[in-house]
């Protein structure tokens, strides 16, 4: 047990800011962490070190997350990919719209409080069917395939996903921090 | 290359998994295309941002909760036999 306590404590934080992230909603953010290590801690004899452990426990987590959306939404009997594969494709991604040079770099900025916020705020308003593929993949640093299998959804879907997620967030984040001295107008011939 | 094209390889060139052939496309229109150039820096800039954010703290009563929660769960399931 000693030694469970102890990837626990490792861990508990990555795997809590992952529900908080993904439901927006405190209760269910516990609820979720609180499965996610009663699970792992169950199933620690099953867990055959393929993956990493911090991946591993971070799958439990977001299907255990996905769980509590698609009640909330009413989908019990349909999955989330099945639900939402419509319109992701390439030739639909909106254009950036806001160029420009940021003020100051992400090592000054990562440390500012107000620039945490912006994320945070940022990252809430990503639709729900891309927020999750950009956590695993960017915040918690998984492989498009680790994204996709935690995800069930396929790689390209899972890469089109990733993509729509960075650029709302590049866009978003720099009409902020994008310094409009150096804001960059794109030309008619560049399109 | 155009700057749409440039937009569908963004991903596998910042994750620097893109095919050598397109990564050299993708460099020469960069290099004649200023506001691509600074989406490339902006998205690279906005994913290290991400990355290099700090999870978020457990409320300390959930913590405690949790912990008194495994513990009980481990009792309960390695009773000693006998
Ligand atoms: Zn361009």
């Amino acid at each position: 047990m000693d030694a469970f306590e102890e990837l626990t404590n490792r861990y508990e934080r990555r795997v809590y800011s992952l529900a908080l992230r993904l439901l927006r909603h405190e209760q269910d953010a516990e609820d979720v962490t609180q499965q996610t290590f009663l699970n792992a801690l169950e199933g620690l004899e099953n867990f055959r070190g393929e993956a990493s452990f911090a991946t591993w426990l971070l799958r439990i987590a977001t299907h255990a997350a996905l769980k509590v959306i698609r009640k909330r939404k009413g989908l019990d009997t349909v999955s989330l990919e099945e639900a939402t594969e419509e319109t992701d494709r390439y030739d639909t991604i909106p254009h950036p719209e806001y160029i420009a040079d940021w003020r100051q770099s992400p090592e000054e900025l990562v440390h500012q409080r107000e620039v945490q916020r912006l994320l945070e705020a940022a990252l809430a308003r990503l639709d729900d069917r891309h927020r999750p593929v950009f956590l695993l993949r960017d915040v918690e640093g998984l492989s498009v395939r680790e994204t996709a299998e935690a995800l069930g959804l396929s790689e390209a879907n899972t890469k089109v996903r990733l993509l729509r997620a960075r650029l709302q967030l590049r866009e978003e984040l720099t009409r902020t921090l994008g310094n409009p001295a150096r804001r960059v107008i794109r030309g008619a011939h560049n399109h | 290359m155009k700057c749409a094209e440039l937009l569908a390889a963004l991903n596998e060139y910042v994750d620097g998994t893109v095919d050598p052939a397109i990564c050299e496309e993708f460099e020469q229109h960069m290099a004649g295309c200023n506001p691509c150039q600074v989406v490339v820096d902006n998205l690279r800039q906005t994913i290290t941002l991400y990355k290099g954010g700090k999870p978020i703290e457990l409320p300390a009563p959930f913590r405690l909760r949790l912990h008194a929660a495994l513990r009980q769960h481990w009792k309960k399931t390695h009773r000693p036999k006998g």
